[in-house]
Formats: C-alpha cells, structure tokens, sequence
C-alpha cells in the first residue's frame, strides 16, 4: 500500500496505490490524518486510479475520515475508482456523503 | 467433474491477500471476466476479516480460517469456516451497516457486499463453535457472450 500526495493551493491530493484491505487498514488511516492534519485544507481529493482492490474495511476507513473533516466543512472527492470499488463504495452509500469527480 | 481445493491459515491480516488470492487463482479455470474475478476476492475477503477480526481473540490457542472451495460445473462454491466465538444473532448481523464494533471505524457493511457480489450466500452456526459463511457464483466464462452470439 503507498500514499502519495500533493498540494495545490488549499486542496489536498491523495493517490491510494495497491490494496486496501483490514491488514492495511490501520496504517491508510494514520498516513490520512497526518495529512489531513498538516495544514488548513478546502478540499480533499482522493485518486483510486492505482487502488487495485478495496473491500468494506476500506469503506470504514474512509467514513472516519468523513466524520473528522464534516466539522471543519471539507468535502472529500473520490476519483477513478476501478468498477469493482466503485460498486463496494455505491453499496456503502459513500457517494451520499462523499463527491464522486471522475 | 467437480473440482475441490481447500485452505487454512491463521486468522490474521497479513492472510488476507493470500485467501483471495489463492481462490481467485483456482477459479481460472472457470474463465470469468475481470470483474468476476474481482468479485469473487472481494466477497472472500470480506468473509475472512470478519474471522480475523471477530471470531477469535488474541488468546486463542487455535485461530484456523478454512475455505473449502468447488467448482462444480460453471459454478463456484466457497465456503468459509472458523470455530471462533460464533454470531449471536445473524439475522441482525447480516443486515446493511450492522456492526458490533463501531469504535474502530467498522462499516458493517461485509455481508452485504458479500450478498451483492456472490450469487448465493448463507450463514450459519458452526459445530460445536464459530461461523459457516457458504457463497456461490456461477460463472459462464468470459466467451460465453462471444459463444452465444
């Protein structure tokens, strides 16, 4: 599992590469927070272009990410998820509370 | 001809990629599309974290995960089985976002993914501890369109 990033003014660009399951669970969502709280953001991007496989525990992942940046108002954006992603993400009912962008 | 394979491994994490993996590879010959096959390691997945992060505790002396998986025909059936603490209510445990452990960011949502990428899908109890998750896909192979036209 690899994370990389990027910021373009007061946007943070997360790229998720490999597998997301529970074994790599516990260390997506330390390398989150620390992004998310490095610094003030808008908005928080993240690309699933290079997430090879992602199961209900990613969903989890995400939903506590969700919880913690609502308060500060910062809208998460999921791009390119592959199909089977998107269909554990659509069940999950992530795109009421998340932006799907591409 | 019926075709059978059976794993077990120890019920922790870093086995998680090895079981779907492991099924997926031995559903080839099968030849399903992509996303069957995608399917099919996802709905396995599911079903071997709720045994890494339910069914035993850290104490346990035996924390075996079995998949007995068959092909039989064009359909696959994979059975996951541990003979951990066991499901006290699994009606209640198999509906959308049920999960005993919210604290640790658990979407509740394994059984159902499970219901919507298998064809199939029953839980039971174990004898005389733990859970029986049996799944089914039929998989007509990715020429059978080709074929049919």
């Amino acid at each position: 599992m690899k994370i990389d990033h990027y910021k373009k003014t007061d946007s943070l660009y997360v790229k998720l590469s490999g597998e997301l399951d529970e074994h790599h669970s516990s260390y997506v969502r330390t390398a989150l927070d620390e992004l998310i709280d490095s610094g003030v953001i808008k908005r928080l991007y993240i690309d699933m272009s290079d997430l090879q496989f992602m199961d209900s525990t990613g969903v989890g992942v995400l939903i506590g990410r969700y919880k913690k940046l609502k308060p500060r108002g910062v809208p998460i954006f999921i791009q390119s998820p592959s199909p089977t992603v998107d269909r554990v993400l659509g069940l999950s009912g992530i795109y009421e509370i998340m932006i799907k962008a591409g | 001809m019926k075709n059978r394979m059976t794993v077990g491994f120890s019920a922790i994490s870093e086995n998680e990629a090895f079981a779907r993996n492991t099924v997926a590879a031995f559903c080839v010959a099968l030849d399903p599309t992509v996303d069957q096959i995608n399917d099919i390691k996802t709905a396995v997945s599911e079903a071997v974290t709720n045994c890494i992060v339910h069914a035993y505790s850290e104490q346990s002396e035996d924390n075996t995960v079995t998949i007995d998986t068959t092909i039989d025909g064009d359909t696959v059936h994979i059975v996951v089985s541990d003979s951990g603490i066991g499901i006290a209510d699994i009606d209640s445990a198999m509906q959308p976002f049920f999960t005993t452990k919210p604290e640790q960011e658990r979407s509740g949502m394994g059984f159902t993914v499970m219901e919507s990428f298998m064809d199939t899908l029953t839980v039971t109890h174990n004898i005389p501890s733990g859970t029986v998750v049996s799944m089914t896909k039929t998989i007509r192979g990715a020429d059978w369109k080709k074929k049919k036209l």
